[in-house]
């Protein structure tokens, strides 16, 4: 390039990056998301390792490594470059380990790993394309595959020995007591069983809320998991309508129709507090409906797939086979997504009519 | 009462380091390589030829067609060449080369004092026509034709763009701190020429000096300053009508649709020297910006400056540049060289420190939706970016309204998967255009 005489005597910079505008970004990236969801998981993921003792970790390990392992393989194999560093993996891996039962035998999250990202994700064309929660259908595939390991749940150490520095010492133990969950013995025994088995109703919401109770690794600890959620909130990664509006579906239904009085349906006396604090809906609620990949692009369409969630958890929980019910839900919604998209997006700039002009 | 828009984004305005500078005069550049093609539309044609003596402010390109704008000599000296040279926006383009004699004589008779009060609104706009001005906020339409709408067009309000949304750039905010007497001349004297009984000044409030001063310029006239919130893009023409008079501008229509006007603040001034003194527009601010640059500046650039003066004034860089950008960062454009020279349209020259350049990989679109939030348009930005990937450039324009969009960048600044948006949208836009002109010259 020829240059031209100037009396200007600066040093020209020896070479300039061309890009069309805009020429600066707001820094977020998908892998900080990612890892920033991973450590707001974080501390749930620790109680449920004193909760529930080693064979929590182990579990939650297997699903991680195994979801990494999976996602680097295959890529390795497709000859694309293995972005395993980004967290998303990692991040499926740790939601599903807080689906599944601590001390499950150790092929069952290998294989709900494979399935969640191989089948789940990479054959959907890897990030951004899958149309399932990839840690949800893990979880649907190994439930489906080993119904009995997956409906043995281990017991809280801290609700057995009712104290934290029993639970702690007893960390390294493997030994995994197992009972039913409080939705499990609701669905078979029924209410009164239910609260009596906690000695109380207080008591019963006081050792869901804290986490005392059996389940997943992520049912439990249900504080932990809305004060990451609430980071999220903060942070805007999720929009706080999403987990409100799940949440609030459930309670509101489960509240008309959950209550029943020697057998038979009485409106308006369901337990809205115990169906919010158990059964994974809060960890469904907050990390798991509001997943970027698979939920709806627009606000009132996320706020529609909430609902909807919330509404099928319910029919599930009073009316279906399960005692849960948040896994299927937000699986179902996930398929509606497309078509939730088809119909709400925003309505261009200047298709509005015209306001009455201000004088 | 603060206005707002839906949608949008907060850059860092990064304004602090110009915006209590003073505008400065630069020193009288050796050679001057005047573009003449400095307005959208037909380039003009050179109306001088080597070894011509030139006298500041002659004109020295004239409009073919009679719809562009003259371009007129900065400074007094020898026009050496007609030649090909580096354009901010053009790549290589024609360019009037003079020689200055130091001397910055003015051409003798031109200048004029005149009061515009006298003056009949197409007097007015032959003198804004003949010289030479356009609008200075970036887009440079010629302003003669801005100010003539078509009969049927009937404009009740006039707004001006005091926004100055872009970081950055400041030399909107100077104008208005240090010629505000003209900026309110000029806008008399636009509303006089449109008819309009009513004008508003929309400065977003980060710039509180300004807004009290222009008020109390504003009293006892027809104009009332309006407050908008600091976002990026409250100065997109549409954006502004929205936020001061909650009127949309419909799809594919312009402002005179809703009956409005916009002006940008340079161009008033402008407007207002042009028709009482006769000076064309031959020099105008610029912001001299970015980590790079040692010293930022505001100055008063002639038209035809190259880049290299202006960073040699500034006192040359320090660390290494990853991009020079002419215009703000949002919306500018990115110079091959530091040997573009200023045009009519030229807000500010940005530098970007290398370690500031982000070239991170693109990803595959995460359906996260933050693009469509920030979408003032209320488009599908994730949509656009996919079927322009796939090539699919005629269903975005008759599914997804393409054609709307104004690329303005907020997609692009809030995708965490780094897609750039706007660069697909812009693909599409030209792949229909040459469809377009294919069918066209087909069926002739
Ligand atoms: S799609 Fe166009 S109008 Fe919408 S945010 Fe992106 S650049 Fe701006
Ligand atoms: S911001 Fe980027 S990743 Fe998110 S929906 Fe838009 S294009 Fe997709």
């Amino acid at each position: 390039m020829e240059t031209k005489e100037t009396t200007a005597n600066i040093q020209k910079p020896e070479k300039l990056v061309i890009t069309s505008s805009p020429h600066v970004h707001n820094t977020e990236s998908v892998t900080k998301i990612m890892w920033i969801v991973n450590l707001t998981l974080l501390p749930a993921a620790i109680f449920s390792v004193i909760n529930f003792g080693l064979p929590a970790l182990i579990t939650m390990l297997l699903c991680i490594a195994g979801s990494a392992a999976c996602e680097a393989a295959i890529q390795y194999w497709r000859k694309v470059k293995v972005t395993v560093s980004d967290g998303s993996a990692v991040l499926t891996g740790l939601l599903l380990a807080m689906c599944l039962p601590a001390g499950i035998a150790w092929y069952v999250p290998v294989i709900a790993s494979v399935a969640a990202i191989g089948i789940a994700k990479h054959t959907m064309g890897g990030l951004g394309h899958n149309v399932f929660n990839p840690a949800h259908i893990g979880r649907a595939f190994v439930m489906a595959s080993y119904p009995v390991a997956m409906t043995t749940w281990a017991v809280s150490r801290i609700g057995n020995s009712a104290d934290f520095a029993g639970a702690m010492g007893k960390v390294a133990d493997f030994d995994v007591v197992t009972g039913a969950t409080p939705l499990g013995i609701l669905k078979q025994q029924g209410y009164q069983a239910l609260v009596d088995s906690f000695g109380g109703q207080s008591a019963m919401y006081k050792a869901l809320f804290i986490g005392n109770t059996g389940g997943s690794l992520g049912e439990t600890s249900a504080i932990l998991l809305i004060l990451g959620g609430l980071v999220l909130v903060i942070k805007k990664y999720i929009k706080w309508q999403v987990p409100v509006v799940m949440i609030g579906t459930v309670a509101l239904f489960t509240w008309i129709f959950g209550g029943k009085v020697d057998g038979k349906l009485v409106y308006f006396t369901g337990d809205p507090v115990l169906h919010i604090l158990s059964g994974g809906l809060i960890i469904g609620a907050f990390f798991m409906a509001t997943d970027m990949v698979t939920t709806p692009l627009t606000t009132q369409g996320q706020v529609l797939f909430a609902f909807g969630c919330g509404l099928i958890t319910v029919l599930i929980r009073l009316y279906g086979g399960y005692p849960e019910g948040v896994c299927y839900s937000i699986l179902l919604m996930n398929a509606l997504t497309p078509l939730i998209d088809r119909y709400i997006f925003p309505k261009k700039f200047g298709s509005l009519p015209e306001p009455v002009t201000r004088s | 009462m603060l206005r707002r828009i839906k949608g949008g984004v907060h850059p860092h305005d990064e304004k602090k380091s110009t915006d209590d500078k003073k505008i400065a005069v630069l020193p009288l550049p050796k050679k001057l390589f005047v573009p003449v093609h400095q307005h959208i539309g037909q380039p003009s044609v050179p109306v001088v030829k080597a070894g011509d003596e030139v006298k500041k402010g002659q004109l020295i390109a004239e409009s073919a067609d009679g719809r562009g704008t003259p371009v007129h000599s900065p400074t007094s000296g020898k026009v050496t060449e007609i030649g090909n040279y580096p354009h901010p926006l053009y790549g290589k383009s024609p360019c009037v080369v003079i020689e200055s004699d130091g001397l910055d004589q003015w051409q003798e008779g031109l200048l004029t004092d005149r009061s515009w009060e006298v003056l009949s609104a197409a007097e007015m706009i032959d003198i804004i026509f003949k010289n030479g001005i356009v609008g200075m906020g970036g887009a440079a339409f010629p302003t003669h034709i801005k100010l003539s709408p078509p009969k049927d067009k009937k404009i009740d309000t006039l707004i001006v763009n005091a926004a100055e949304c872009e970081p950055y750039l400041t030399s909107d905010y100077r104008t208005m701190i240090e010629y505000a007497d003209d900026v309110i001349k000029g806008t008399q004297i636009v509303m006089k020429i449109l008819g309009v009984q009513k004008g508003f000044i929309g400065i977003e409030n980060n710039k509180p000096k300004a807004i009290s001063l222009m008020k109390e310029k504003c009293k006892g006239k027809k104009i009332e300053v309006v407050e908008l919130e600091t976002k990026y893009p409250q100065g997109a023409e549409k954006m502004m009508i929205k936020a001061i008079l909650d009127k949309e501008v419909p799809s594919g229509k312009l402002p005179m649709d809703v009956g409005c006007a916009v002006q940008n603040v340079g161009s008033l001034k402008a407007v207002a020297d042009a028709v009482e003194k006769n000076i064309p527009l031959i020099e105008r601010v610029v912001t001299v910006t970015g980590r790079t640059v040692k010293n930022p500046v505001n100055v008063m650039a002639k038209v035809g400056t190259p880049f290299t003066e202006l960073f040699d004034f500034c006192g040359g860089f320090r660390g290494a540049n990853g991009k020079i950008i002419m215009g703000g960062p949002m919306m500018g454009m990115a110079q091959v060289s530091l040997d573009a020279v200023v045009v009519k349209a030229t807000s500010g020259i940005v530098s970007i420190a290398d370690n500031e350049v982000d070239l991170k990989e693109e990803l595959a679109c995460i359906r996260c939706g933050r693009c469509i939030d920030v979408c003032t348009m209320r488009l599908l930005p994730n949509v656009l970016s996919i079927l322009s990937e796939k090539g699919q450039h005629q269903t975005a324009q008759t599914d997804y309204n393409l054609m709307d969009c104004v690329e303005c960048g907020c997609c692009y600044y809030v995708c965490p998967s780094r897609r750039n948006i706007v660069h697909y949208i812009r693909q599409s836009k030209a792949k229909n255009a040459m469809l377009r002109n294919a069918i066209k010259t087909g069926s002739k």
